[in-house]
């Protein structure tokens, strides 16, 4: 299967997001620009890096929605293809509005860096097939806009179709306030969309791909991936 | 073909919580002035607009703001304009 890495100026977890598909991973990946008007027709998802795209200026992810290729993503979603934001990518999404809601600034106004325990909700999305239900995995943030909010009806709509992929747990994999990092409503940390075949996610699974990072927690999402892609 | 200048206002909805207009709240109680509640911050942008009318110009400014200037999950925006 191949990999579409976009890389927008300010992206930085671009080269991350490789390492983990093509070396941890053993996968193709192509890196696309986001000056680039199309995807190659041999891509089977796309990863939108972590980053401050644009330098975050106006509102994280807001100026990169209009690059040239995000139409071409909206169009390769629209026909079923994976996509997959990480934290500014996350933003971005939402911002494209592939995803519901929107990423305000963390409750306590820092940028927070460090590992979170996620519990796996949603083990049917082509991006979780592999993981078992309910499992912890450790996966680090770093983002200071990571603060998960949308209205009551579209949260309501998240909770019964089973859309929140990702919540910030206790190792023990307890939803709890003391494991929710940044504030987002219901402890949400990844999201995918009705069709599910766009997820969102906050922390970094790229980061945590190789036991040389510390922990290869994260490799397993990619793994899915690839697993959905080899069995369709 | 005439110019006006637009001020763009731009507010968190009510009912969302402005932890940066917070923040400052608890330092200004800190700092001795417990009179001021309910900080709120936003953003203030100002353009130049061509146009033919004040009409034209507002339709072209306020569908700007909703697709990109302002984000209307969260925020609102509010615009004046002026002939210049």
């Amino acid at each position: 299967m191949k990999f579409g890495v976009i890389t927008f100026p300010g992206s930085n977890c671009d080269h991350d997001a490789i390492f983990a598909t093509q070396t941890c991973l053993g996968e193709q990946v192509v890196n696309l620009w986001h000056k680039d008007t199309q995807i190659p027709d041999d891509i089977d998802c796309i990863i939108i890096p972590g980053g401050f795209s644009y330098g975050d200026y106006l509102r994280c992810g807001a100026i990169a929605r209009f690059s040239p290729i995000m139409r071409s993503v909206v169009d390769f979603a629209s026909r079923g293809g994976l996509v997959v934001g990480i934290c500014n990518g996350f933003q971005i999404l939402t911002e494209a509005q592939l995803l519901p809601g929107v990423l305000l600034r963390n409750t306590n106004m820092r940028f927070i860096c460090k590992d979170t325990w996620l519990r796996v909700e949603n083990t049917t999305t082509p991006f979780t097939n592999l993981i078992e239900k309910n499992a912890t995995l450790r996966i680090p943030i770093a983002h200071g806009e990571g603060n998960y909010f949308a209205d009551a009806d579209t949260i309501k709509r998240l909770e019964d179709n089973n859309q929140i992929v990702f919540r910030y747990s206790n190792e023990q994999g307890e939803i709890t306030d003391a494991a929710n990092p940044n504030g987002s409503i219901n402890n949400i940390a990844g999201i995918i969309n009705e069709k599910g075949n766009v997820l969102g996610m906050m922390p970094h699974p790229e980061r945590y791909s190789d036991k040389i990072l510390g922990c290869d927690d994260g490799l397993i999402i990619f793994k899915s991936i690839a697993n959905y892609i080899h069995s369709k | 073909m005439k110019k006006f200048k637009s001020e763009i206002k731009i507010t968190l909805r009510e009912g969302i919580l402005d932890v940066q207009g917070k923040t400052v709240e608890n330092a200004l109680h800190s700092m001795g002035i417990p009179e001021i509640a309910h900080v709120r911050i936003g953003r203030f942008v100002t353009t130049e607009i061509s146009a033919e009318t004040q009409e034209q110009a507002f339709e072209i400014i306020d569908k700007a703001c909703k697709q990109l200037i302002a984000n209307p999950i969260i925020e609102d925006h509010f615009i004046e304009l002026k002939e210049i």
